[in-house]
Formats: C-alpha cells, structure tokens, sequence
C-alpha cells in the first residue's frame, strides 16, 4: 500500500516535471537554428559533467560534496522508487538500500541548509532559491523515515506513513516545479547545454580550451521568410541560437561569476548573473525583472527593466541598459567560473554586433576610434608609417614581401604609446642580445582588429584581418611573437578563419626559451619582490600562466603571488574596448586590481600586456611600481663591461 | 515639425579624404550638415551627392546614418558639380539646404554653397550650428558660429542655403548593416568641365606651419604666455556699419595686411 503509494506519487510528479520541461523547451527552441552534433553530444555528456563541470564545482571543496549527496542520494533514490513501482517490488532489502540513499541526501540537504541558511554568500539569489533548502529536507527526512520503517518491517501505523508519504510529495513536487522556474531547472537544461554546448571544443573531449570569436557572415543574405536582408548580430533574445538559449535557461544564479567580475567588483553597472537572468527571463512574451532576487546591476534597481522574445534587448528600458553592455571588459572571467559553461562573454559581444553594426550606437569615444580605425588602419588615426616612430634610432630590419626571417615581431597598437614603446625597446633591446633573427612587418603592420570585434564591429575587424593574413603570408617566418596578448590572441586564435596559420608566441615564452637556452644570461637577479598580473588574453584566453611565472623566477625575482592570479586573475580594465566605452561606475577597474596587489606587498607588479601596463600604471600613487616583464629582464640581463 | 521652412530639407553630402591616410570617407562637415538634418526629421529628405560613379562606395558611410537613399548625379571625373546641383535642386525646390563648409577634396574653395544660393536665388547662411523654428511664421531659426566661440542668432524667412560650422552636434556615427543595405541611386547630369581646377597642381594637403616666436626674458609663465596665447583685439568691431563704412574697413585692413597695393 505505502510503495504503491508512493510510487504513483513519484511517478505523478516526475512526468509532471517532465512535461514541465518540454513545455519549457519551447522558449529556447525558439532561437536561431544551430549546426549540433546531438549524438556526439549526449554521448560526451557524462564526462563532461564528471569532468568539467567538477573542475569547476570542484573549486570549492564544500559545494561539491553537499552536491554529490543530494543529487546522488536524489536521483538513487528516484531511480529506486520508480524501480520498486515498475519492477522489482518494496521488499526490505530495497527499502533499506533506498533508506541509505535518503540519507545521504539528507546529510547533503543539511549541508545546503547550512550554506543558504547560516553562511548565507552575498552572491547567492533569495526568492525561489530561499525555499530549495526546506524542499530537499522535507522529501528526504519524510521518505528517510518512512523507509526506514518500511525495512524494519512497517511499525509505524500507515497513516502516519502515508502522511509522510503525501509531506514528501509536496516537496518532491515543489523541487520539480522548479524545473519550470525554479533551482532545479539548471539540472534539466544543464544537462542539455552540456550536450548541445555551442563550443563543444572547450570541453576536456575537445581541445580543453576554445576562446576565439566565430566570424559573422557580413555578406548579404536574404531571410527565408521575408526576402529581404537580415540584420547582422542579435537584437531580440530570439535572435540567438537555439542552445546559446538553452545555455542561458542553465543559470542557476550561483552568482560566482559575480564575485569575479572586475567590472561588478569595481560598481559598474553590470552583473553577469543578471545580465544572464535578464536574457532569460527575455525570453517569455512579456517580461519584466521583477521576480529577479539577486543583487541588481550596480547602481540600477531590479524591476524597470521589461522586455520579451521579441523585443529589442538593449535600450535604456528594455531588459538590458547601454551602459550594462558596455561595461564588460570582455575577460572571461565569468566564463571561467561558471559551473553552467555558460558564454557570457559570447552574448556581449553579439549584442554589441547588433548595436554597432545595425544601429551605430557604439558609446562616443568608441565610435570615434572605429571610424579613425576604418579610415587610417589605426586606432589613433595615425599614419601607419608613423608606429614605427619609436624604434628611429633601432634600424629595425623589415620584412619585405616575399623575403623570410626566423622570428617576425609583432608590435601592435601599444607601439603609439610612449609607456609601452618603452617595454617595445627593452624586447628588441633582448632580442638583439640574444641574436635572435628577427624583422618587422613595418607599414604592412595593420591594427589587428581585436578591440574593433570586442566593440562589436565585425565588418571593420574582417577588412584588417584579410589585409594582415595576406601580408603575412606573403613572407615566410618561423614564428611570430608579439609582447600584447590581444594580438597574440587574434592572430593565433582568430586568423585562422581567414587563412592565418601560424606559430605565434607571447614574449614571455620567448624569452623564457632564450634564458633556459643560455642566449641570456641573468647577470643581475632582480631581488626584489614582485606580483605578476596574468592577461587575460593570455592566462584564460590562451592558457599561458606558467612560462611568465617562470622567467620571473629565473631572473630572481622574489615572487608573490595575488590572491586572484594564474587563471583566476582578475582584470585590469582595458580589454573588450572599456577604456573607450568609459562608463562610469563607482570605482575604477585598474584601482581594484591595484589593491589586490597591495595586499601581496609585493614593491613591484609586473605585467605583461600594453593595456595592463597603462591600466595599472594609471592607478595613483603611493603603490607598487608597474614594470613590463621585458624591462625586469632587460635589467636582469645587463653584460658587465 | 510642423515648420514648412523645415519640412522639405535637401543635404549636399561630398565625399571626403582622411588627411592622414588620403582614404575616401565621408566629410567631416558634411556628416553634421546630414545629422543635422536627420534631427529635423523632415517630412522630405533628399540627400544628393554630385561627381564620378566611383564615388559610390565611399557614399554608403552617409547611409550608415540612417538614410535609406541618396542620390548620386553621375558626373564625369573632374566636372564642375554646381551647375548640375543647380538644376537638380531646381526641379525638387526644397526649402532648406544643407551642407558643409567646405569639401576636402577637390578645389575645396568653400564656394559651392554661395554659388548654389545664388542659382537658386536663396539666402546663404554660413557656419550654422543649429537650426529650429523661429516664432515668425515660414521662418527658420538658426545659430551662427562666430570666431572666438560667440554665437549670433538669426532668423531666415524664404528659402536658405546654409553650412554647417565643425562645432555643430557630432554626427552620429555610421552603422555597416544600413550602410549596406541603403540605396545609392545613380541620375544622368549635364555638366560641363572645370577648367580652374584642370589647370591646378594637386598636392597632399599639410597644415600651414606656424611661426613661433621665442621671446627671452621675463618669468616662465610670461614665456608660456606669449608661447601659447593668441594674439586679439587687433580688429574692429562695427556694430550695424553703413555699407560704406563696412567696406572702408576692410579695404584699411586688406592694405594693412600688404593684400592691396
């Protein structure tokens, strides 16, 4: 009686839930069409789960545990429920085995309870959320009892079982009702989007990392339905593809990406949690953020914002404000921390492709640089010819189309600052030293276009990556290393859809292969204390944490490490087109990173990136002073005469 | 707006040149001249540009802006455009022209507005930074730049040609997707050759050096003073002059700067 009970329970909310599901796909299937591999996807999605998604829950020990009991214990104990109902039947032996599932699950609700409850993170969302720790508790406490009694032969009079039964089944129904709206739609759509994840490669199945922008098809193309051309980038949530939605609907407002944000750290106004929320919640008809219970954007309350699948996305009252799109630095570092694998970054950046190429509404001081950057190939508006002012009295040797070299140096935009043509001198002073065979592109050197794509403005970025793939592979080289790694990241990441093919190396790795090599020879170790700042571009767009570190130590640097650092680093500000777009918040970015550094008291940070370097350097005084990687080797290196 | 001034306005866009990279773009002036029309929100815009059929592509930065089309009168390499704008402007008769001050490429003279005001027999009104209704009926209300940042309000009844001042409101930048999708349409035009500008010599624009004068002596700031400061008060300022008095002056100052015997 007590398992049939409970099995038509179980089974009566299951398939609710799973309708609820299916009723819920229609809002993400609405999305644009995607090429995905469904049979592949499903196939790698147990060791996606157990793999990736752990490295990430991993990172905090507690959260993992207390999610291994309750969803393990959860799903054993569903599976066993509806095995009793279906097949094998409620003797004691499965009570008991069910009744030790329960527990664990019980253990790890506690654990939630502990966490939402009493410790209570900033980052956490209330509302929904507030009530997922009760649910857990009542379902396994209730079931715990009742199985237990059950494998002790029944004691308990069956009413009260039955009561049990009917307590645990509001809270098994309220745990799948929020399949629908709730905590437990991350388990559903989580699972899907780990399936039908639109960078598969970034899994540990693929090549384990995939950061690189996807070119946007500029020419025109005529929209099935109306015949008429279709518009570039995203401007409704429906003009996303069918599982970026799904990735979105994954959110399960854990709010790490939250606590990493530079932008949200430093009181601009943008949470990626919400920005996330904002697109989901865009995706019903009519939409507003009321029900939100997270924190807000910085600055900007939480119920103003309206919207729906088929209304515009950015306005200043549609779901998401100007000023929030703009104000992503576009590091990845909530991408970094999502255990979802949402992109957040992806979603920027095409929302800015719709702003900027549709509607010109790319903030003032960005869109004066596109236009210079369109008319004059430099961000500036500077003569090309003219980047070469800094290196007059270097005679640098060009490579002329068609001649060949063994190291091609890629200098960049930094190359027009006087800040960084000083790091610019130090690396051609190495080079040089070490007798590396090196030249220069010289007037064929074109901007590489990363701001332009990071601003949204895809036509102006494919116009200099066609131009500066043909330059270079005009000539022959082994390699080409360059001291920015937003270049390093589009000429090795993102040239390759245009016909780039290239070894391309940061400086760092270079010189760390030319002082492991002996081509230098550390003369006068640093000694004194210094943090490194990691890239963006280089640590979580491209990996490299390791080579820096370890060229700082061979020059004898007394190494420090920040609180956030390596893949974790946080940003300085100057990427993704922030120093442009300029929105105001309630600090800035680089002060925040500053004070990381403060902490470590490290005299020194260096840095290893043209924006970092003026991001940083930016920052008042008194604080530790800012030196490019290749200045501290430059000194380090120094030949006694 | 319901002002008839304002309700048929013509924008008489050029292709400009960067001074840096030489790159066809669209001219700096004539962008605002274009914002400012688009801001009017005119019951007709016509948007006309006069010179080669090349010039096509470097038109579209224009309908980036928001124009849907724009009209190209084909004319052949080096012809003079005034006569054919004349005769197109003619047959449309908008109320309002706009444009900008002077072309970057070409002859470049600033002349084109004068002489399109004169073939249209309209009022010129040079370096305008903004344009509304006036109070009076079928009248426009403008503001005129005037050196040293002084502004002069005016109001033009009848039909106006007017420039736009680089101090007017930026224009809005231009967007690739409307830029590729809006309609250049090419019209046949009569016109004839350009002599003057045949005959000139073609050289990279370079902006006039200045002279400086190193004064010695005196503090540092009075050093950064005579460095830095512009030199004023050396003109006259005639308040309503008689047209003798005006043109008096101005001879004085033209034989004054050695310009006339």
């Amino acid at each position: 009686m007590i398992a049939t009970a409970l099995t038509t329970v179980v089974l009566a909310v299951l398939a609710i839930g799973a309708a609820l599901a299916v009723w819920q796909s229609r809002r993400w299937l609405a999305g644009r069409p995607a090429t995905v591999d469904v049979v592949a996807g499903l196939r790698a999605l147990p060791g996606r789960y157990l793999v990736d998604v752990h490295h990430v829950v991993g990172r905090t020990p507690f959260n993992a545990r207390f999610h291994a009991l309750v969803a393990g214990g959860f799903l054993a104990a569903l599976a066993l429920l509806v095995a009793m109902g279906v097949a094998i039947g409620g003797s004691r032996i499965v009570w008991l085995l069910l009744a030790v599932v329960l527990a664990a699950m019980l253990a790890g609700a506690l654990m939630v309870r502990y966490r939402r409850r009493v410790v209570r993170p900033r980052e956490l969302s209330q509302g929904r959320f507030a009530r997922l720790p009760l649910s857990l508790l009542g379902f396994s406490g209730c079931l715990l009892v009742v199985a237990l009694d059950q494998s002790l032969g029944g004691v308990m009079p069956e009413a009260l079982a039955l009561v049990l039964v009917a307590l645990a089944g509001v809270a098994l129904a309220d745990l799948v009702w929020g399949v629908w709206k709730g905590p437990l739609k991350h388990a559903v759509h989580g699972a899907l989007h780990l399936a039908f994840h639109p960078r598969p490669a970034r899994f540990h199945d693929g090549a384990g990392r995939d950061t690189g922008l996807t070119p946007l098809p500029l020419a025109p193309q005529g929209d099935a339905g109306t015949g008429g051309p279709s518009a570039l980038g995203v401007e409704r949530p429906v003009d996303f593809a069918w599982n970026r939605l799904l990735g979105f609907d994954a959110c399960v407002q854990c709010g790490r990406c939250e606590t990493v944000c530079p932008a949200y750290a430093a009181g601009l106004p943008l949470n990626p949690k919400k920005l996330v929320q904002d697109l989901v919640v865009a995706m019903d008809g009519r939409a507003s953020d009321a029900a939100y219970a997270g924190n807000p954007h910085p600055g900007r309350g939480v119920g103003k914002a309206h919207g729906g699948a088929a209304l515009p996305l950015v306005g200043p009252g549609a779901m998401i404000h100007p000023d929030t799109l703009w104000s992503c630095t576009t590091c990845r570092a909530c991408v970094q921390e999502c255990p979802m694998m949402i992109e957040h970054v992806d979603a920027v950046v095409d929302l800015r492709r719709f702003q900027t190429l549709e509607l010109g509404a790319t903030p003032a001081k960005a869109a004066v640089m596109l236009e210079e950057l369109r008319a004059t190939d430099t961000p500036g508006g500077r003569a090309l010819a003219r980047r070469w002012d800094w290196a007059a009295d270097l005679s640098l040797p060009r490579l002329p189309a068609g001649g060949s070299c063994d190291t091609l140096l890629w200098v960049g935009d930094g190359a027009f600052d006087l800040r960084v043509q000083r790091a610019l001198r130090a690396l051609v002073l190495l080079l040089r030293r070490a007798g590396v065979d090196f030249a220069v592109l010289g007037d064929e050197e074109l901007d590489c276009g990363d701001v332009a794509r990071r601003l949204g403005d895809e036509a102006t970025f494919q116009s200099l990556a066609v131009r500066n793939v043909a330059a270079l592979n005009a000539r022959r080289f082994t390699r080409i290393v360059t001291a920015d790694p937003h270049a390093l990241h589009t000429l090795r990441n993102e040239y390759p859809a245009f016909g780039g093919d290239w070894t391309v190396v940061h400086h760092t790795a270079l010189l760390l292969e030319l002082v492991t090599g002996g081509a230098l020879t550390v003369t006068k170790p640093v000694g004194r204390s210094v943090t490194f700042h990691d890239p963006c571009y280089l640590g979580r767009y491209n990996g490299e944490i390791e080579a820096p570190r370890a060229l700082l130590d061979a020059i004898g640097v007394e190494r420090r490490e920040m609180l956030r650092a390596g893949m974790r680093s946080s940003c300085c500000g100057g990427g993704g087109g922030a120093p442009l777009t300029d929105v105001a918040g309630e600090r800035r970015i680089p002060d925040v990173r500053m004070e990381h550094a403060r902490e470590t008291g490290a005299a020194l940070v260096a840095v290893a990136c043209p924006n970092c370097a003026l991001m940083l350097e930016g920052v008042v005084g008194p604080r530790p002073e800012v030196a490019e990687i290749a200045e501290l080797v430059l000194a380090a290196t120094e030949t006694t005469r | 707006m319901t002002d008839p001034a304002m309700t048929d306005v013509a924008v008489l866009l050029s292709v400009g040149r960067h001074p840096v990279s030489g790159r066809a773009r669209r001219a700096a002036t004539d962008a605002q001249a274009l914002e400012m029309a688009l801001a009017l929100r005119p019951r007709r815009l016509t948007a006309i540009h006069a010179g080669p059929a090349a010039d096509g592509e470097a038109l579209r930065a224009y309908l980036g802006m928001g124009l849907e089309r724009l009209t190209l009168l084909v004319l052949p390499e080096g012809a003079d455009p005034v006569d054919a704008l004349i005769a197109h402007l003619h047959r449309h008769a908008p109320s309002l022209v706009l444009t900008g001050r002077q072309a970057e490429d070409g002859e470049g003279s600033g002349m084109l507005p004068y002489l399109i005001a004169r073939g249209l027999d309209a009022a010129v009104v040079p370096d305008v930074v903004r344009i509304g209704p006036a109070d009076a009926p079928d009248s426009a209300g403008l503001v005129q730049a005037l050196p040293r940042g002084q502004r002069r309000a005016l109001t033009v009844t009848g039909r106006l040609v007017a420039t736009v001042h680089p101090s007017a409101p930026p224009a809005r930048p231009s967007a690739f997707g409307p830029a590729r999708r809006g309609v250049v349409e090419p019209v046949t035009a009569q016109a004839a050759a350009d002599p003057f500008l045949s005959d000139c010599e073609h050289r990279p624009w370079r902006p006039k050096p200045k002279l400086m004068r190193v004064k010695r002596g005196g503090s540092a700031l009075d050093r950064l003073k005579a460095a830095t400061e512009s030199k004023s008060g050396k003109g006259q300022l005639l308040v309503n002059p008689s047209a003798e008095a005006g043109a008096l002056a101005i001879y004085d100052s033209l034989v004054e700067q050695g310009m006339l015997p």
